[in-house]
Formats: C-alpha cells, sequence, structure tokens
C-alpha cells in the first residue's frame, strides 16, 4: 500500500499525515514558546522525524524557529555525535545555539541534518506558514505562494489568522487563493464554503488551478463536483487557446536558435558560397570560448559573474573571426571556384577542431553556467515566459540586425557585396578582393562564435555540439534562399514555428520527419529557396 | 559532342584494364590464401582481414557509384548513404528472416527485437524477405524506387547545385530518424545484427566469408564495367555535357532531366547492391549508415581519389578506409582525426584533382610531350 | 603472398587493395610477444559516445597499472591494447576482430551502447573470446562469452520506482526516454510493473524523443500539465547521454523542481552532472549501483588513488567505472582460480568469484553471467554529487529475463554444466527460447 498524496478521510490522514495532526496537536499541547521537544527529533536522523519536527516548528510561534528553518534549508543545522545529542547552527563564527543564538563550546564532531524531497516540501511549507506574517509584504506574498504550492492543511490556522490581519490588497488576494486552494482539498468544510473557494481558485484559470480543482476529494457532494466540473472546463477551454499561442512562442524561440545557428553560415555559405563543413565548430568553439571567460571569472572575479556572456560575447567573435581568417588565409582562398571542394577541406577542419577541442578540454561536457538575469520567467496571461528564451529571441535579432547594418552601411559591407557580386570588376575598382575574402570569412566565423555563447545555455557544451546543428543550419539557409539575410530570418523561424505546431501532434521524432519531407517537397516548389535572388541568370 | 579521337572509344583502358586485373586476381588469390595456406605460414591471409578488404571493396563499390553521377553528371548527392543503407535493411531483412528458431527467443517468425517489444505478428513489410530471390530483388528495387520517386521529382522542377545536394542530405537525415523509431519495425537503433546464415551456409564460416569477398570483387569489377560502359556511350556523352552545360543541353532538344534520373537510378541501385554486400560481411545493418556524415565521408573517399575517374573513387574509398582501420589502432589512436582531417585539407590543396585524376593530368602532359594522345579524361568542372 | 603483391604493385602502380592487403598482412603477423597478458580495451575515444567512454578506456588502464604494480598476474604483465571504434557500430565488430584475432588479446573490457554490444556479439562468440561490458543495460540477454557488470532493469529501474512511491507518494508517472532499445524496454518493464501496483493507464505518459535531442520547451511544458491532475507525479527518465543536459537545463528553466516533479534518472551520473549547474536541480533523483559519496574507506581508497593516476584532484567517479573495476578484478581473480588466460577456462571460473564492490560489500559473478549489486537511490547536491537517500538492504540478483516481459518471463540463463545455457525456457524444458 502506498501512501496517497491527499488524505480522503480522517482515519487516513490520521495514517499517513501524522504531520498534520501530530503538529496540530503538539501546538495544542506545549506551550508556543516551547520548541527543544521538536529540536530533539532533529537528531534521530531519520526523515520522518526531521519532518515531524518542522511541522512542530511552523505552529510554534517561537521566534527562533525561522532561523532553525533556514539553517536547515541551507543544510547548516547540525547535531552533535555524543550524546546526549544537541542541535547546533553552524555559521563562519562558530556553531550557535539554535534557541538563543549565542556561540557554544566546542561539542566534538557533528554532522548535518540529512535533507530528502520530502523535507524540501516541508521545509517550504513551514517557512511559508512562518513567514505569513512577516512584516514584510514581499515575503509575505512569496509565503503566500509557498503555502498555495504545498497546501499544507496544518498551515490553515496560520493562514487564516493573517488573513485577518492582512492589509495589502495583493497579498490578501493571494491568501484568499491559498487559503481556498486548501479548503477544497480538505474534508468536512461546509459545501457552500467550498464552492466558493472552487469559484476563487477557478478564476486563476491557469495550471496549478487546475490541479487544485482536479485535487476535490471523491466524497465531496453533487453540487460541489458539478461547480468544480464548470470551472474546470472553463479552464481546459481558456488553455487551449493558449497552447496555440504558446507553442507559437516555442517555435519562435526555436526558431531564433536556428537563425543564430545559420545566420553565420548564411554569409560564409550563402554569400561566399563555402560549403562550409566546419561552420558548427566555429559554434562549439564560441561556446568554449564562453567556458573559458567563465573559469577566468570564476578564479579571478566571482563577482563579475553576471556579466559573464556579456564579456564572452565580444571574445568569441574575436576569437573564432580569428580562426575562421586563418582558416581562409591557410585553406580557403586557394579554393574559391570549387565549392565543392571547400566541402572536403572544411569537413577535414571539423574533425581536426573537433578533436583538438576533445584533446584540450577531454571529452566531457564543460559546465557553463546562467547568470542570475537568464534564468526564471514571468507570465503574460496563462502564456510562461522564460528570461533565458527571451533573452536568446533578443539577442538572435540583435545580431541579425547588426550583420544587416554590416553588409548594408559600412564600407567593408559594401565591399563585401561587391567582391561577391563581381570579383573582377570590384578588384579593378581598387578593392583589396584577398582581405575582402578574409574579412567575410572571419565576419560569418565570427558570428557563429557568438551564436555559440547563446546556445551554450541551452546545450550541451561538447565537443559534438557543432555536429548537431550543421544539418539544419544548412537547411535553413538553403529554405530561405541561398545568399539572402532576410531569407534566413524567414527561413529559420517558419521552420522553428512548424516543428512546434507538429511536434503536439506527430511527437518530436514523426514532426521532426514531417518537416524533413516538407522541405523537400517545397524545394520542388521554389528550387532556389523561399527568396530567391532576382535576375536573369539561369544558371552559374 | 564529337571527338576527334578517330579510335573507337575503348571500353576500359589501361588503367581499367588493370583495375579488372588486380580485382580478379584479389578474388582468386585471397580466397586461396585464407583457406588453403596454414595459419601461421607466411602465405596465410588472416579471415579478419579477409573480412575486412571485403568490407572496403563494398565501400568502394559505393564510391563507384556516387562517381557515376558526381563525377559525370554534376549530381553531388548528400544522401548517398541512404541507398546503400536500404540496401543493406534489404538484405539484413532476409538475414534475419534466416535465423528461424535460432533467436534467443526461439519465435520461428518473429525476430527477436519484435519479441521482446511485444508484437505479436510480422509487419506486412517483411513478407516475402525469407526468400532470397525477393530480397535480392528489394536489395535493387529499394533503393531503386527511392531515387527514381525523388529523383522524377527534383530533376523535373530543376533543383541543381548545392539545393539538390542539401535536400538529398534532409532525405537520409528524414531516413535515419524514421528508421531510429522503433515503431517502424527495423529494429530501431539496434538495428539488425546477429546473422547466422546466408543461402544455408554459415555466415562465420572462413568459406563464406571468402565467397563474400570474392562477391564483392566481382560485384565491383562488374559495376566499373558498366559504370565505364555507360560513361563511354553516347549516353554517357550527353550526361557530360549535362554536367558541363545543363541548358545548352536542354535548348539542344535533350530531356535532360530522364538522362540524369536514369544515372541517379542506377547508381542508387549499384549503391543498394553495395548495402546488401557489406551487411553479411560486417554483421551489422543499423541506422547510423543513413547518417550524413557517412554520406558526406563517401564524397570524401570520392574526392581523394579524383572525382570522374571512376578507378579514383575505388581506390580513393579502399585508401581512406584502411587509413582509418589503421589510424584508430596503437598509439595513433588519439591522435586519428587530425591525421584523417590533415589528409583531407591536403589533398583538396595539393592534389585537387585527387590521387587518380592527378596521376592522369602527369600521363597525359608526358604523353602530349611525345606527341601521343589515349583516353581523354573527363575532366570535372565544378558543378555550381 | 608479399611478392606477389609487390609485383602486383609494381604492375598495377597504383592498387589500392594490393597495398591494403600487404601493409595488413605485414601487420597480421604476430608481433613478438614480450611475456605479457594483452588486455583489450574497446571504447569510443571520438565521435558522439567519446565524451562518456572515454572515462572507461581511463578506467581499465588504471586497473592494468594497479595490478601490475601488485606484480600482474600469473607472473605476467598486463598490456593493454588501445582501439578507438569511434562510435561507429561496424567498426567496433571490425575492432573487436582486430583485438582478438591480430592482437591475440586475453579478455576485452568494453563498449557503451547496446548496439555496439549487439554489434560484437557473433565476433565474440565466433572466435570464443571474453567480454566485459560495464554499463547498466535492458537485460534480455546472456550470452556465454559476455560477462555483464552493469545493472540489469530490476538492478535499477525497479528499485527507484518503488522508492518514489513509498516515500514520495507518487501516483502518476512520465515514462520519458531516448527512442532506442534500453528504454523502450525498460519502459516496458515498468509499464507492466506499475499496473501490477494498481496503476491506471491514464496515469501513465510515456514519451520518446529522438538522439541529441535539444529542444525540450514542447515536452516539459507537456510534463508540467501531466503533473497538474491533483496527484503527485514524478519522471522516470531513461534520457541518453547528450539529451540530458538540454533536458536538464529546461527543467530549470521552466522552473520545475525536484519538490514539485522530481525526475529519477539512469543515465545520469556524476560525469553527465559536471557539465550542468546543479543547483535549480537539487533533489533529482538518480539511481545507481555506485555513487561516488557513497561513505566506505574502499571507495576512499579508489578515488584517491584514481586522481593519483589521472593528476587531477577532481576527476570523478561514477557506476560503469565501478562496474568496469569490478568486472577487471573479476577476470584477473578468474585467471589465477583457472591458472590460464585460456577463454575458455576463465569463462568457467568466473562464475561464482567474488570481489569486493566499493559500497562495502562482495559482488559475485551469478551464473547467469550477471553480479549482484546493491541499489543506492541518491538525490542531486548543489555540488554535482550525490546524497544517497537510499540503499537496498541486501545484495540484487540480475534478472536478465524480465519476468514482467511476456516473451521472456519463461527463460532462465545458468552457464553450469549441465545447463549451460543463456534462454533455458522452463516450460518447454528446452534450451533456445520458446522453441517450436
Amino acid at each position: 500500500m502506498t501512501s496517497p498524496a491527499r488524505c480522503r478521510s480522517l482515519s487516513c490522514a490520521l495514517l499517513f499525515a501524522a504531520l498534520a495532526l501530530a503538529t496540530l496537536l503538539c501546538a495544542g499541547r506545549a506551550s508556543a514558546q516551547d520548541i527543544s521537544g521538536a529540536l530533539d527529533q532533529f537528531t534521530q536522523g531519520n526523515y520522518g522525524a526531521t519532518e515531524a519536527a518542522l511541522g512542530e516548528l511552523a505552529v510554534s510561534g517561537s521566534p527562533a524557529a525561522a532561523g532553525i528553518v533556514q539553517a536547515l534549508a541551507d543544510g547548516k543545522l547540525v547535531f552533535s555525535n555524543a550524546l546526549p545529542r544537541k542541535v547546533f547552527i553552524e555559521t563562519d563564527k562558530g556553531l550557535l545555539d539554535p534557541l538563543t543564538m549565542q556561540p557554544v563550546p566546542d561539542p566534538g564532531p557533528v554532522k548535518p541534518v540529512r535533507v530528502n524531497n520530502r523535507i524540501r516540501r516541508a521545509i517550504e511549507a513551514a517557512s511559508g506558514t512562518l513567514s505569513l506574517t512577516s512584516p514584510d509584504a514581499a515575503t509575505r506574498l512569496s509565503a503566500a505562494g509557498a503555502v498555495l504550492r504545498t497546501r499544507d492543511e496544518a498551515a490553515l490556522p496560520a493562514l487564516e489568522k493573517a488573513l485577518a490581519k492582512e492589509t495589502d490588497r495583493h497579498v490578501k488576494s493571494a491568501m484568499t487563493l491559498a487559503r481556498s486552494a486548501i479548503v477544497i482539498g480538505m474534508d468536512g468544510v461546509p459545501p457552500e464554503e467550498r464552492i466558493k473557494a472552487i469559484e476563487v481558485v477557478g478564476a486563476e484559470g491557469n495550471q496549478d488551478a487546475l490541479a487544485v480543482l482536479r485535487g476535490l476529494p471523491d466524497n465531496a457532494l453533487p453540487e460541489v463536483k458539478e461547480a468544480a466540473a464548470k470551472e474546470i472546463a472553463g479552464i481546459q477551454h481558456s488553455l487551449a487557446m493558449w497552447d496555440v499561442v504558446q507553442n507559437v512562442w516555442y517555435g519562435l524561440s526555436l526558431g531564433s536558435v536556428l537563425l543564430l545557428a545559420a545566420i553565420g553560415l548564411a554569409i560564409t555559405f550563402g554569400v561566399m558560397g563555402v560549403i562550409n563543413m566546419a561552420h558548427g565548430e566555429m559554434v562549439m568553439l564560441g561556446a568554449y570560448t564562453t567556458f573559458v571567460v567563465q573559469q577566468a571569472i570564476r578564479t579571478y572575479d566571482p563577482g563579475l559573474f553576471d556579466a559573464s556572456l556579456i564579456i564572452a560575447i565580444p571574445l568569441a567573435f574575436l576569437f573564432t573571426g580569428l580562426i575562421g581568417v586563418i582558416i581562409e588565409r591557410t585553406v580557403i582562398r586557394f579554393l574559391y571556384g570549387r565549392p565543392l571542394e571547400t566541402l572536403l577541406a572544411t569537413w577535414g577542419i571539423s574533425l581536426i577542431l573537433q578533436q583538438a577541442i576533445r584533446t584540450i578540454f577531454g571529452p566531457t561536457n564543460r559546465e557553463v553556467g546562467a547568470p542570475s538575469w537568464m534564468s526564471g520567467s514571468f507570465d503574460i496571461g496563462q502564456l510562461s515566459i522564460t528570461y533565458g528564451r527571451l533573452w536568446i529571441i533578443i539577442f538572435a535579432m540583435l545580431v541579425f540586425a547588426a550583420l544587416l547594418a554590416v553588409l548594408r552601411l559600412t564600407r567593408i559591407g559594401l565591399e563585401m557585396r561587391a567582391v561577391t557580386q563581381n570579383r573582377r570588376m570590384a578588384a579593378s575598382m581598387g578593392i583589396r578582393t584577398n582581405w575582402v575574402d578574409a574579412m567575410t570569412f572571419g565576419l560569418g566565423s565570427g558570428i557563429a562564435g557568438m551564436a555559440g555563447v547563446a546556445l551554450s545555455q541551452i546545450d550541451n557544451v561538447s565537443p559534438n555540439l557543432g555536429q548537431g546543428y550543421i544539418i539544419d543550419s544548412f537547411l535553413v539557409v538553403v529554405f530561405g534562399g541561398v545568399g539572402n539575410l532576410w531569407g534566413t530570418l524567414v527561413g529559420a523561424m517558419s521552420l522553428g514555428v512548424a516543428n512546434k505546431l507538429l511536434e503536439p501532434y506527430a511527437g518530436a521524432v514523426l514532426g521532426k520527419i514531417a518537416l524533413l519531407v516538407i522541405i523537400i517537397l517545397f524545394i520542388q516548389k521554389r528550387p532556389r529557396g523561399l527568396f530567391a535572388l532576382k535576375g536573369r541568370s539561369i544558371e552559374a | 559532342m564529337s571527338t576527334s579521337d578517330t579510335r573507337p572509344p575503348a571500353l576500359l583502358g589501361t588503367s581499367g584494364l588493370i583495375f579488372i586485373a588486380v580485382l580478379v586476381a584479389a578474388a582468386i588469390l585471397v580466397p586461396v590464401l585464407n583457406l588453403l595456406t596454414a595459419p601461421g605460414s607466411a602465405l596465410h591471409v588472416p579471415t579478419y582481414v579477409v573480412s575486412l578488404l571485403g568490407k572496403y571493396l563494398t565501400y568502394a563499390l559505393l564510391a563507384l557509384s556516387v562517381d557515376l553521377i558526381w563525377g559525370y553528371v554534376g549530381i553531388l548527392s548528400l544522401g548517398h548513404g541512404a541507398f546503400f543503407a536500404l540496401g543493406g535493411y534489404a538484405m539484413g531483412m532476409y538475414l534475419m528472416r534466416q535465423i528461424g528458431t535460432r533467436g534467443v527467443y526461439g519465435d520461428p517468425i518473429l525476430p527477436d527485437f519484435m519479441v521482446f517489444l511485444n508484437w505479436k505478428e510480422l509487419p506486412w513489410f517483411w513478407y516475402g524477405f525469407d526468400m532470397f530471390p525477393f530480397a535480392a530483388v528489394m536489395v535493387v528495387l529499394a533503393p531503386g524506387i527511392l531515387a527514381l520517386v525523388f529523383g522524377w521529382f527534383a530533376f523535373r522542377s530543376r533543383v541543381t547545385g548545392v539545393y539538390l545536394s542539401i535536400i538529398t542530405q534532409a532525405m537520409t537525415f528524414a531516413l535515419l530518424l524514421a528508421f531510429f523509431r522503433n515503431d517502424m519495425g527495423f529494429g530501431g537503433n539496434n538495428g539488425l545484427t546477429d546473422f547466422k546464415d546466408i543461402l544455408g551456409f554459415n555466415i562465420q564460416a572462413d568459406g563464406t566469408r571468402a565467397t563474400l569477398f570474392a562477391l564483392s570483387a566481382l560485384a565491383l569489377a562488374l559495376g566499373y564495367v558498366l559504370c565505364r560502359y555507360l560513361v563511354r556511350s553516347h549516353f554517357g556523352k550527353v550526361l557530360i555535357a549535362i554536367r558541363d552545360a545543363e541548358t545548352r543541353v536542354r535548348f539542344t532538344g535533350y530531356r535532360a532531366e530522364n538522362y540524369k534520373l536514369v544515372a541517379f537510378v542506377v547508381s542508387a541501385a549499384l549503391a543498394g547492391i553495395a548495402g546488401a554486400l557489406y551487411v553479411p560481411q560486417v554483421g551489422i545493418i543499423n541506422p547510423s549508415e543513413f547518417s550524413p556524415a557517412n554520406s558526406i565521408e563517401i564524397i570524401v573517399w570520392v574526392a581523394v581519389g579524383g572525382r570522374g575517374t571512376l578507378v579514383g573513387a575505388a581506390l580513393g574509398a579502399v585508401l581512406v578506409n584502411y587509413a582509418k582501420t589503421y589510424f584508430t589502432s596503437g598509439f595513433l589512436a588519439p591522435y586519428w582525426l587530425f591525421m584523417l582531417g590533415g589528409l583531407f585539407v591536403a589533398v583538396t590543396l595539393f592534389l585537387p584533382k585527387g590521387i587518380v585524376g592527378t596521376f592522369y593530368e602527369w600521363r597525359d602532359r608526358r604523353k602530349a610531350a611525345t606527341g601521343e594522345a589515349d583516353e581523354p579524361v573527363a575532366e570535372p568542372r565544378p558543378a555550381e | 603472398m608479399l611478392n606477389l603483391f609487390t609485383q602486383a604493385r609494381r604492375i598495377a602502380g597504383r592498387a589500392a587493395v594490393g597495398a591494403a592487403a600487404v601493409a595488413l598482412a605485414a601487420a597480421s603477423v604476430p608481433a613478438h610477444a614480450q611475456e605479457t597478458i594483452k588486455v583489450g580495451v574497446l571504447h569510443s575515444l571520438s565521435g558522439t559516445m567519446a565524451i562518456s567512454e572515454t572515462t572507461l578506456k581511463d578506467t581499465v588502464l588504471f586497473m592494468v597499472q594497479e595490478q601490475n604494480a601488485k606484480g600482474g598476474v600469473l607472473g605476467k604483465k598486463l598490456e593493454a591494447v588501445v582501439v578507438d571504434p569511434a562510435s561507429n557500430w561496424p567498426l567496433f565488430a571490425e575492432k573487436a576482430r582486430e583485438l582478438i584475432s591480430k592482437d591475440k588479446v586475453a579478455v576485452v573490457f568494453g563498449c557503451w551502447t547496446s548496439v555496439s554490444r549487439k554489434s560484437v556479439l557473433p565476433v565474440f562468440k565466433e572466435l570464443d573470446s571474453i567480454l566485459f561490458y560495464p554499463v547498466q543495460y535492458e537485460g534480455e540477454e546472456s550470452e556465454r562469452n559476455v560477462f555483464y557488470t552493469g545493472a540489469a532493469p530490476n538492478q535499477q529501474a525497479i528499485p527507484a520506482v518503488d522508492y518514489l512511491m513509498e516515500n514520495e507518494g507518487v501516483q502518476r508517472w512520465v515514462l520519458a526516454g531516448t527512442d532506442y532499445v534500453y528504454p523502450r524496454t525498460t519502459n516496458k518493464i515498468l509499464e507492466a510493473y506499475l499496473k501490477s501496483k494498481g496503476v491506471k493507464d491514464e496515469d501513465i505518459m510515456i514519451n520518446y524523443t529522438p538522439f541529441g535531442q535539444s529542444d525540450w520547451q514542447t515536452i516539459v511544458a507537456d510534463i508540467k500539465k501531466f503533473g497538474s491532475a491533483g496527484k503527485k507525479t514524478a519522471v522516470v527518465s531513461t534520457i541518453n547521454g547528450d539529451a540530458n543536459v538540454p533536458f536538464y537545463k529546461e527543467l530549470a528553466n521552466q522552473g520545475i523542481k525536484a519538490t514539485d516533479i522530481p525526475v529519477v534518472a539512469f543515465s545520469v551520473g556524476e560525469e553527465e552532472l559536471a557539465g550542468i549547474d546543479t543547483k535549480p536541480l537539487v533533489g533529482h533523483l538518480a539511481a545507481w549501483n555506485y555513487f561516488q559519496s557513497v561513505d566506505t574507506p574502499e571507495n576512499k581508497d579508489f578515488i584517491e588513488k584514481w586522481r593519483a593516476y589521472t593528476k587531477n584532484d577532481k576527476r570523478v567517479t561514477n557506476d560503469p567505472m565501478e562496474a568496469t573495476m569490478i568486472g577487471f578484478n573479476m577476470w584477473v581473480k578468474a585467471v589465477e582460480k583457472a591458472g590460464t588466460t585460456d577463454p575458455d577456462a576463465v569463462i568457467d571460473a568466473l562464475i561464482g568469484v567474488s570481489v569486493p564492490n566499493l559500497s562495502g560489500g562482495y559482488s559475485t559473478m551469478m551464473p547467469n553471467h550477471h553480479i549482484t549489486k546493491p541499489v543506492l537511490i541518491g538525490e542531486v547536491k548543489d555540488d554535482g554529487q550525490f546524497d544517497i537517500v537510499e540503499q537496498t538492504p541486501g545484495l540484487i540478483v540480475a534478472q536478465e529475463w524480465s519476468p514482467y516481459l511476456e516473451g521472456s518471463k519463461d527463460l532462465i540463463a545458468d552457464w553450469r554444466k549441465p545447463l549451460n545455457c543463456g534462454n533455458f525456457n522452463v516450460k518447454t524444458g528446452k534450451c533456445g527460447g520458446a522453441g517450436q
């Protein structure tokens, strides 16, 4: 027999939610300030006792409780090996007594109170309950959120007390919501109150509300069930519409990843005509540059970590750009006019670069951390937008705009266009075509490197990183139309969105296969891609 | 399309004759030295060398098929591995059915992977593969039909150059993903393996291996003669003309797309035969044969050997694969990718026509100096 | 033959076939053995699997050095022969053949993926050699020439699911895996097991993704949705190597914490976590037979020597490394017991051999060629290590043929005489599966 998450009857609750009842009983019996019994439980070294102790602390009303719970969450709550076992809080200044926060004489070896997922949930519940009456409104708000997530019945008395005193409108509505969520799942609630709670929760209209409503006990009255069913149907209807919006968003986000991966190739392959099989490796080098930058920051100035990506972007551009120039000068320049042979040479280069990275950094993944401004998410309606993805989209657009600007507005851009359109005429106009070639290849490679910085945030940083993107990149460039940057943009975005709209119906694998077939058929329709270069040339 | 050469074009030419002679000699000598000499004697060819050489020869046939369309029609297929793999799968399915009750679960009909994934009956597309003639026909038909359909669409729409290359790559990539799926009924990522018999002969017996080797050598020789015949014929002249100036050919009244389609289908069928010979010698066929990297590697073999020379393609395949075998063992193992990568770069820079192409060039220059001209090489021009 | 071919080459000028044959034939003349025992190492050092397998190559080299420091085996030094099958499955078969026929190795340690094992199997059977396979796998196999030192599904997956049911009260299950044979089989077994425990169909979601899947947005959102049905939900992940990092990064991005929907993984160990910032992943679980954080003197000693050998004081250890070490020690013991490296004698001697594992017990090679193992459940810590939250009290014997699968429930393997069979059907009393 396994323990269900939510109890259906009082006896069940007695059996399995020992925590809830034990804490209520303890709160009634022991004086509000006496938490030494709870502290002793921490020393027993088993999860059940720790969980019970947390429950006791949460409702004890002791001023020390919040500090102890926090210490446990941080892994700083320790107990002595020597008998009688006592609990301490570990700090930089040594061990402190948890009640008085005063230093204590050395108790000999200590070990931390162990924490697992169950305890972590109990910690969240306890610290939520404990900070419901915090003077800071933001803390109260997040406490209400924590109670909502854990829906711990034991928190109800504290929640109701806090609700009665609450003045802030936002916090109040959050607490009402949390209270309603608890009430829905509880036994012995009058039907009117429960229906009211169902309406409050239903008004939220999101996944979490759905979860709460579905958790309605089976023994609820028919009218209550009906009310819940109505709310569930309403939420599901609106969520279905939001689903489409969400898939489009995912598609744009995938599209921007494709764009980043492909845009460098749109230069080296699209503009210069080099079938650049080493393009993926340029992306990989960019990701490794990020890793090196973060390592340096970790070693020399950890405070700069949040800026690590900003620092890495120009460095990755310069480094991979330089590698690109070297490749162009030593290999590619001998192969102009023989595009198919560039395939062979760049394939060789890609093998060499992969193995070089494997030799230097080892074959395993390297850790590239996310700066704080890239983690977390916010909601627009029922659409959850993660900062990481949002930044990648913005970054992709910025890179695209910058590249367009370079090609359109700068002198070197003008020269690049001139050389690719008519090399001899450009040369006779005094353009140093050699230099322009090197710069163009360097630009394409550098952009690939910048893409690598972004991709390091969502993918493996391993020697194989580039291999995963090379096929998709070529598809995007060809689909969009070789030699047309706007084509690459539209191609990447439409492939991304199409992929994500197909995925829910066909599954990840079949969706991808379907997309490939669609591309093959599309090319039959438009043999020169989405945005074919206009002109009278029949064939090159 | 007329040549100044007054003599009727020789079917094989000197290099072709030598090539065939070497193949025939190998087809006879290697099995003999493997089977009839005592292990340990200086002349003995160990069995593992026999299957290794057999594998190289099937690769050589594959390279030959690519050279036919790349070297002579200008179609750069980055998806030729797909045809090779389809032929291999057709043969693999036959070999799977021959296992019979000797699989680990002992099911007389279902292959092992179907039993443990709880399949109840054989999918319809596995019917018939218990008969060798049917499987042998499928070896040619499966890749042939795929090439026919794909080529019919692509060549009629006049998809050319890199666009064609990239959609062939998309094709093999889509097949790779499809064959990975266990629900497809081809064994998923594990593919087909643990073969026992071929036509009643134990597949692991030395005699069978030697025979398979000899067959591979003969298949390569015949494939060479066929390709050589095609490219020397009127048909072949049109192909070369299409490679060099497709529009002009079309303007002269030829249906270029039909010529290309025939060459493409023949090439796919040859690749399928290569795959069918490859599988019993290697003992496994799995979806990684469809991976785009494999197809690119085939192009690399052809380029190393010399595009548009046929002999060069076969030579390139054998050389590159021998280099791979050699470099991946011993103290060189950690560095073999450097060597292989370096080889590719070096060949493009210093031998742009490939090994055989460069040799021909050198020979022609020498002959031109001495005043005799023989066997004009179909000079490859970049297909853009 | 040398002469013949040299002549042919002179005539042909460029007969590569001949050249290759000459070189191969020359190479195949056995190099004069210096009275060593050769040990083959067949792990990919390049390509997609290098990420996992390179460590195992280092482990075998480390074990060889350790053994030689102890005086070798049977008075001879061991010599490792390393080849690189380059994550290419046919190349695995070729290299296996080369190791056995050309290099005459006494034993091979190698392979990671199931397909590589399947690829070399016929070679080991044909040439009658020994392969030690150190990775957890789908079971459904027992071969005379292979010794499996990784976990079978009942030594990893089922205890992990039990833990989640009992300790986290999980009622709803997402079985997410890469679409290949190990996840497919494991999920089939788990599905049957969960149903036998009363879990309903609608509470099980099964999802397969291709290799190297890198965009997990939709799937993670689906998991979130599936988890909001009012019942405690967990994800059982058989997602393979490369795809894990983006998967976990997406979990962290979408804010799925272990306290909401825990993920228990069977292919994620210390090496894989080394590539991820684990702070957002604290509490997600993994089930293995060994963790680096195992607190025993044997493990401490092993880690210390390993780090000294690799000259890297941060180098991590993981489960397949322990399995490699156990396999190596078992082989050494069996060779000493048999007094020879002859494969037939060693294969017979191996059954029943016990060697210490790193979690404080002894693992034994059973007659089914699998070993006994403890099962450990660990929660991810913020330093990339695992906190062991549960350990099975005893050792678990592998069920190479799963009782939860229709096709294999009547099969057993026993390589001792008189049975000497890897797929003996207890119903029909015949060796060879179901028979006619």
